[in-house]
């Protein structure tokens, strides 16, 4: 059972001093939006980052000699330096790793690009392993299934207990014949953190390259790729604040440098005859065509405005929630927590089944008081069918919910088990 | 919109009493329906009389509230109907349930209790589950032809 808050925390979630800076919720003060692992809402700065630049500084980046064009350049650089800060990817001399950063346009086409190119790296094939966990959303499982297919490695999946990887699963799974590991940071659906320091180690010992989906984890916790010791790390920046359509992809230098290009064309040459075609440095190399520079100097807005408010305090905030969330959901005889019963380990996200109550009809229920959550697959089908769940609903916190909001939902709930339950 | 409108008494009755909800007897004509993302899955039976008209139609399965009480009240409608007429229902049930026919009186004289699903026309995201037992007696009556 989850702990209950003390008077002082309940405190600290009962108003949401962060609601005013984003425009959508300020301006629906009855909507409850429960859904941020889907995506998040945008500050007030992202949204007028966006129009800035549009308004300042549009030109092609790259291309053009004049000063405009410079400036749009220099506006994707400096997102790339403050990104780089933001996962903790410096050099020895503890500058940011700048070129480290490939922007794409979410995390899925980040993991989709190591997929086509860090096979041929390692020289993937028949006998060989990829290692995922059952917990992996699709994006970072379908691309490994395929390329498995396609070169003859096999997919093998580090599963669970009690909804985490346990230690001797990373013994068991990650072997000789690893030769990628790819793994969640935090799960969309469980909401669990997964340790990946140590899932790194265990690949770096038997040689294999670790990859991070850091999607769930790097909006709500202050992620170190150092000290995480991870080779990728992969993360969309909507789900962080940022615009929709800007994925950021982080890797070792020397990696990226032996990666093939993912996607060719525009921007990322150095030179092309009729017959031959020279690529450009990283990151170039992995930028085909022009690209979201407005995103990226939004980006940089966002994360400005999580570093205004604290990474730390805003993660304690969102533990507060989700812990609070736990468990009032834990009230209700009629609901199930899919995923762990102690507070602490959910990051953001608790999925849950209301008993008999297919999960669409509780979230259209719920959305006709203006309660929005997340219900179906929620793109992890193999971990529902692991778990023995079709479908479920997800409530998702930021930290600029409230306890409100979390009181609204249970609300809800209640109306939807008395319209099925004839009360 | 208000939950009264959708998920209302009539509505519930249909989920938590279904009246065709069993396994038919003498059916002439079985189809299995399915949404693969949702879950839902319908197995549906008719029974074809000599005059070429449904004597009765029934079905097993699971799935959303929506999916099953259109399910039942698609089986009370097409009791003495016959093919022709079955498939013209169930066009005229999709073209309620995307938006495109917004013709009360047609939808209510013609679907009887079903047009009180109308509603689904305002949530683009539940409008395969009200539809899956129309469009799996739709492609039952065209395996037969």
């Amino acid at each position: 059972m989850c702990a209950a808050l003390t008077a002082e925390q309940l405190i600290v979630i009962e108003r949401s001093p962060y609601k005013q800076d984003f425009p959508l919720l300020a301006n629906n003060p009855n909507l409850t939006f429960l859904d941020s692992a889907a995506t998040a809402q945008r500050p007030a700065d992202v949204l007028d980052a966006e129009r800035r630049f549009y308004e300042t500084m549009n030109a092609n980046p790259l291309r053009g000699l004049y000063r405009l064009s410079t400036e749009a350049t220099q506006s994707i650089a400096n997102a790339r330096a403050h990104i780089a800060r933001f996962i903790g990817a410096l050099d020895d001399a503890g500058n940011p790793e700048n070129d480290a950063i490939v922007f794409t346009r979410n995390a899925s086409e980040a993991l989709n690009l190591l997929a086509r190119t860090v096979p041929e790296v390692v020289r993937l094939g028949p006998g060989d392993e990829v290692v995922i966990s059952i917990m992996e959303h699709h994006s970072n499982l379908i691309p490994w299934q395929q390329v498995c297919a396609a070169t003859g490695a096999k997919l093998v999946y580090l599963r669970l207990e009690d909804f985490s990887i346990p230690a001797a699963e990373l013994e068991a799974k990650i072997g000789p014949h690893t030769k990628i590991v790819s793994v969640t940071h935090v799960s969309n659906v469980l909401g669990v953190q997964n340790n990946v320091a140590a899932i790194a180690a265990r690949a770096h010992e038997v040689g294999a390259l670790c990859i991070v989906d850091g999607a769930q984890s790097v909006p709500h916790i202050a992620v170190d790729v150092r000290s995480l010791g991870c080779d990728f790390l992969a993360f969309s920046a909507h789900k962080l604040g940022g615009p929709m359509g800007i994925g950021v992809l982080w890797g070792k230098p020397e990696l990226l440098e032996a990666m093939p290009p993912f996607l060719v064309g525009g921007e990322m040459i150095d030179s092309v005859t009729e017959t031959d075609a020279v690529w450009s440095q990283v990151p170039q190399k992995f930028e085909a065509g022009t690209q979201d520079a407005a995103g990226s100097f939004a980006t940089d807005a966002a994360l400005t405005y999580l570093e205004k408010h604290g990474m730390e305090a805003l993660e304690e905030r969102e533990r507060l929630l989700a812990s609070y969330l736990c468990e009032q959901l834990q009230t209700r005889e009629y609901i199930t927590i899919v995923g762990p019963s102690e507070p602490h380990r959910h990051v953001g996200a608790v999925a849950f089944d209301v008993r008999n109550i297919h999960p669409h009809d509780v979230a259209s229920i719920l959305d006709m008081s203006d309660v929005c959550i997340r219900a179906g697959h929620h793109c992890a089908q193999p971990l529902l069918s692991y778990l023995g769940w079709h479908s479920t609903c997800r409530a998702s916190v930021a930290f600029y919910n409230d306890k409100a909001d979390i009181d609204r939902l249970m609300e809800g709930l209640d109306t939807v088990w008395g319209i099925f339950n004839g009360r | 919109m208000d939950v009264s409108s959708l998920y209302n008494e009539q509505f519930m009755d249909h989920v938590t009493h279904p009246d065709y909800k069993y396994v038919l007897e003498g059916a002439t004509h079985e189809h299995d329906g399915v949404n693969p993302s949702c879950g839902d899955e319908l197995h549906l039976s008719i029974r074809l009389g000599d005059d070429g008209r449904i004597e009765e139609c029934a079905y097993t399965g699971h799935g959303c509230a929506v999916s099953m009480a259109s399910a039942d009240m698609m089986s009370d409608l097409m009791v003495g109907k016959t093919p022709a007429e079955a498939l013209e229902l169930c066009a005229l049930f999709k073209s309620m349930v995307t938006g495109a026919e917004k013709d009360d009186n047609k939808l209510e004289e013609e679907l009887d209790e079903a047009a009180m699903l109308k509603d689904v026309s305002h949530m683009p995201a539940r409008v395969k589950c009200a539809e899956l037992a129309w469009r799996t007696l739709a492609e039952m009556m065209h395996e037969s032809e």
